[in-house]
């Protein structure tokens, strides 16, 4: 049965593309306006790429496809990130 | 190439078999998904088929199963690089579902329940290619791989063979579709491993 | 918020296994010296990668189950019957063998040391980050009162037992409660049956508490538990969640 993982296992992925930890990052999606951390999407990771849904709604927030040497990221699905950096030294 | 691990080789089994370039064969049977399992009702099933100008032809669970069908032995090449031989499914050959149906469009797309999408010259629907599969070895298709019916096309990827089935939009102009808007090949034939963009 | 943050782009390294110890018939440790790591917080993961000699290779996700220890990682690997990479990781890798991994991964689920109590609940091999916990709040003389409701199939099937036992043994801030789902030690004082929501009040925190939750383990029994959780009370703001596999770990 298809059964879902949660963002947490798109750290791996993500932190190639992003310097900064996009699990902790927060998104409202564009269908139902909830706010949920990366970590907290429900990912399907067993496919021909990852793809992140609303913990509400259920609805794609964000997709990556990921192979040697290229990525494909599709962000349509949130209104925003926001990320927490650590403060300046 | 990563660091080799020491005695690892992976659930691959050896192939001996004439595969598309970068396959390797199974004997399980994968499921892939990119959403929950949709759990449709027979009752309220529906396949719809929409021209270009708006025209539609729908078929009920009742009316679809009451077309001809036939049964099929065909082999699934996926881009995440497992292969499977010799499937047995039955099902409605697209020739058979399209044969009365106008149309000058020359671009499908495939949707299914859940959102998904994929699409496909509407040539390489016709002429044998093309079923909307039903059972699976001999058994009603289960929903972890498509059920109550699936597109099958095997001369390309199985990414194009949309599972959970519930239309197909004849158009005039190509539309890519869930993968293809994400780096996935527009047209995907295995045997040029046309996989991702610019392949 | 976690003192790694910020790493700059994660990338691939090469890790030697230095040592492996069992822990359960079909558990394993394996403690891996990675030259060059920068430290771990309580609750990240690495990925694992796998290559074959052809160049074939897979990857999957594992908890970090050690405190902080210098250039030292320790994963612990849950074999499944039907796995493709935890039998090589379970049984194959040796010590002076290669590992690659990619890590430490996660801002989310991870326990800073802090005073706040904390509520840990564990379904099967999502002991292995809440773990990590354990130690690094051992390790950091932290007094932050710590709760563990572990729930396994049956005795035999419980990693970490002995040292779960010897830490609350000499710990009055931590406490362990175990609930077996299929089969319970000689002498239980209850049948085995599923987590419920007494299982989560009377040995963990009420929510006038307001513990920090961290909950691991496969999707079903994290959904189940925190719904349990939400349903007593706890502010979901307040749990924190990692789903692994439907067999635990990303197989």
């Amino acid at each position: 049965m298809s059964t879902h993982l949660d963002g947490n296992v798109l750290g791996g992925e993500l932190g190639e593309l992003f310097t900064a930890d996009i699990t902790a990052a927060t998104g409202r999606c564009v269908c139902c306006g909830a706010i949920s951390a990366i970590a907290q999407t429900r990912v399907y990771a067993d496919a021909p790429g990852m793809v992140a849904r609303c913990p509400g709604c259920g609805e794609v927030m964000f997709r990556l496809v990921r192979v040697p040497g290229r990525a494909w990221l599709d962000l349509r699905g949130i209104t925003c990130l926001q990320l927490t950096l650590p403060a300046e030294p | 190439m990563g660091i080799v691990s020491p005695g690892f080789t992976g659930r691959r089994r050896p192939g001996g078999e004439d595969l598309p370039p970068g396959q390797y064969l199974v004997t399980d049977f994968p499921v892939l998904s990119a959403g929950p399992t949709p759990r449709v009702d027979l009752a309220s099933w529906e396949f719809r088929v929409t021209t270009e100008t708006g025209q539609a032809q729908a078929w009920d669970w009742s009316s679809f199963r009451a077309l001809p069908s036939e049964q099929i032995t065909v082999d699934l090449h996926c881009v995440t690089k497992w292969s499977k031989l010799r499937t047995p499914w039955r099902g409605v050959s697209l020739d058979t579902l399209l044969a009365d149906v106008e149309t000058a469009a020359e671009f499908a797309l495939a949707r299914s329940y859940g959102g998904y999408t994929t699409n496909l010259p509407l040539e390489d629907l016709l002429g044998g290619q093309a079923w909307i599969a039903y059972e699976y070895d001999g058994a009603p298709l289960g929903a972890e791989h498509g059920g109550p019916a699936r597109l099958l096309v095997p001369h390309l990827y199985l990414w194009k063979s949309a599972k959970w089935l519930t239309g197909i939009d004849l158009l005039t102009e190509d539309e890519p579709g869930f993968w293809e808007t994400l780096g996935y090949h527009n047209y995907g034939d295995p045997w040029q491993e046309q996989r991702y963009w610019g392949d | 918020m976690a003192g790694t943050a910020v790493l700059g782009r994660l990338t691939w390294r090469a890790g030697t296994v230095a040592s492996v110890r069992d822990e359960t018939a079909t558990a394993r440790t394996i403690v891996l010296t990675v030259p060059g790591w920068p430290g771990h917080s309580a609750g990240q993961h690495v990925d694992v990668r796998l290559t074959a000699a052809d160049g074939y290779s897979a990857q999957r996700s594992y908890s970090i189950a050690s405190g902080p220890a210098g250039d030292q990682v320790e994963l612990t690997v849950q074999r499944l019957a039907d796995g493709e990479v935890s039998p090589y990781l379970a049984q194959v890798l040796a010590a002076g063998d290669p590992l690659e991994l990619r890590g430490p991964i996660g801002g989310w689920f991870v326990w800073e040391p802090a005073p706040a109590p904390v509520l840990l609940v564990a379904g099967g091999s999502g002991i292995v980050p809440l773990m990590a916990m354990i130690r690094t709040r051992a390790a950091a003389g932290t007094q932050s009162p710590f709760r563990l409701v572990y729930s396994v199939r049956g005795p035999q099937d419980a990693l970490y037992a002995a040292e779960l036992a010897e830490r609350q043994s000499r710990d009055d801030g931590l406490h362990v409660a175990y609930v077996y789902t299929r089969s319970t030690p000689a002498g239980w004082p209850v049948p085995p049956g599923r987590i419920g929501a007494g299982m989560l009040t009377a040995p963990g925190w009420a929510p006038g508490q307001h513990p920090a939750v961290f909950v691991c383990g496969p999707t079903g029994f994290v959904e189940t538990a925190a719904d349990l959780l939400v349903s007593a009370g706890h502010d979901p703001r307040s749990i924190k969640t990692e789903r692994f596999g439907p067999s635990g770990g990303r197989s």
